[in-house]
């Protein structure tokens, strides 16, 4: 049986391919569901910022539902929400994701999972993919999620983006105190 | 909420030796970037096990045609780039979006980060994209990218390389990558080819000529064929996801 093609940096001239920085517009006006704002900024292991960063998104809608054929329960081929995003980090390392506010979803076991952003994220000096989850602070169904019950709970804050205004705050950190915990999945 | 259906086969983790270690001090850059803190196994869960399943409407006629994106043609050896996308069984996988990425015929990038001393081809980008076929199949047409300097050690180049982004049907079968050139004496001193243990892998990375794909008086062929991981033989077998109902 063949082993899957490897993984390479994506380096630092993706911005040919993905030429959108800084903020990301994941849900069209017509799309049903409350709007969130998640912002933060991409940090090495000195602190410095990560301008060169590719942050891709995948979630759910509001009703917990994966636009997906896997999701027996989707919507349909023709969602008005897609759930998909990326963009490119700006000068500062940082980033913006407006969506929609995903609503909770079947886990492992039966046991609901928390609302929550996926996140695939690509840089120089990345020889592979970093997967991470962005789940929001004011929501109690946290206490039980699966994923986050797997993390030790020193760390489980790092997944959390902390509420701040009208926006949610999420740094990624690569390494470091603080560091962000990463997912082998 | 309740599941109360099965849920679906997750994807097979990849070994040890296929995947290249994110701390990897040969390549510079990986110091301040790698987590120090293991990374922390999770269950596969329809989170991960969906993904973006990006559709016609994101590609133009064109995009695969990176020759032909600007009024005049770019300078340099024309070639074609063209395979399959597969999993680990052999099954193709249909209408997945592959996308790529490249520095000129000189080595340059059209990006403004770029600062090598190498000429920029008014008439090349360097960026295509397009779909998979119903087998799998997928074919470029651009120009071979030329190999550059870079200031990871002293007298550094990278191998001339196409970046490479595939999808796949699942946030996990999404790979980023770069195909090298068969021959290229850059290979062996290459720290970021070399970062993948396994010979066999690496190997996996480096296109072949191919007569086949040849078009006659007009451009080389490679091939180039590309494995995303494949789905777990038996329900439920994925580390830590029991059936739910």
């Amino acid at each position: 049986m063949p082993s899957p093609t490897p993984s390479q940096t994506i380096g630092p001239f993706f911005g040919v391919l993905v030429p959108e920085r800084g903020a990301l517009l994941m849900a069209a006006p017509e799309a049903s569901g409350p709007r969130v704002v998640v912002t933060g900024v991409v940090r090495d292991g000195r602190g410095a910022p990560v301008p060169d960063a590719l942050v891709e998104v995948w979630q759910a809608d509001a009703g917990g539902r994966w636009n997906h054929p896997d999701d027996l329960r989707a919507a349909g081929p023709v969602a008005a929400f897609g759930g998909f995003g990326r963009i490119h980090t700006d000068a500062s390392g940082g980033f913006t994701i407006e969506t929609i506010r995903p609503g909770a979803a079947p886990g492992p076991d039966g046991a609901p999972q928390a609302p929550h952003l996926l996140i695939g994220l690509f840089a120089r000096g990345l020889l592979t993919r970093l997967v991470t989850r962005i789940y929001f602070d004011d929501e109690a169904a946290n206490e039980q999620d699966p994923v986050l019950r797997r993390v030790p709970a020193a760390r489980r804050s790092t997944l959390v983006a902390a509420r701040r205004g009208g926006r949610y705050c999420f740094d990624i950190v690569l390494q470091g105190p603080r560091e962000t915990v990463f997912f082998d999945v | 909420m309740s599941n109360t259906e099965s849920p679906p086969h997750g994807y097979r983790r990849p070994r040890v030796g296929d995947v290249p270690p994110n701390d990897y001090p040969r390549y510079r850059a990986t110091a301040l970037r790698h987590p120090a803190q293991p990374l922390v196994v999770i269950p596969q869960t329809l989170s991960e096990i969906t993904g973006p399943v990006l559709g016609h409407g994101a590609v133009g006629a064109l995009d695969h045609d990176l020759t032909r994106q600007h009024p005049g043609e770019p300078l340099g050896e024309r070639i074609v780039i063209a395979g399959r996308v597969l999993d680990q069984d052999g099954r193709a996988v249909p209408d997945s979006l592959i996308e790529i990425w490249q520095a000129n015929a000189a080595g340059r990038y059209a990006h403004v980060e770029d600062t090598h001393d190498a000429p920029l081809d008014a008439n090349f980008s360097g960026a295509g994209r397009t779909l998979t076929d119903a087998s799998g199949r997928y074919r470029f047409v651009t120009v071979k990218p030329g190999a550059y300097p870079w200031r990871n050690h002293d007298n550094a180049w990278r191998p001339a390389h196409v970046h490479v982004s595939v999808f796949g049907h699942s946030f996990l079968t999404r790979v980023v990558t770069q195909m090298y050139f068969p021959g290229d004496p850059l290979l062996a001193l290459d720290p970021i080819f070399n970062a993948v243990p396994s010979e066999r892998a690496r190997q996996r990375l480096v296109s072949t000529f191919d007569l086949a794909l040849t078009e006659p008086g007009w451009a080389l062929g490679y091939r180039f064929d590309v494995v995303l991981r494949g789905r777990d033989a038996t329900l439920g077998a994925t580390r830590g996801f029991t059936t739910g109902s």
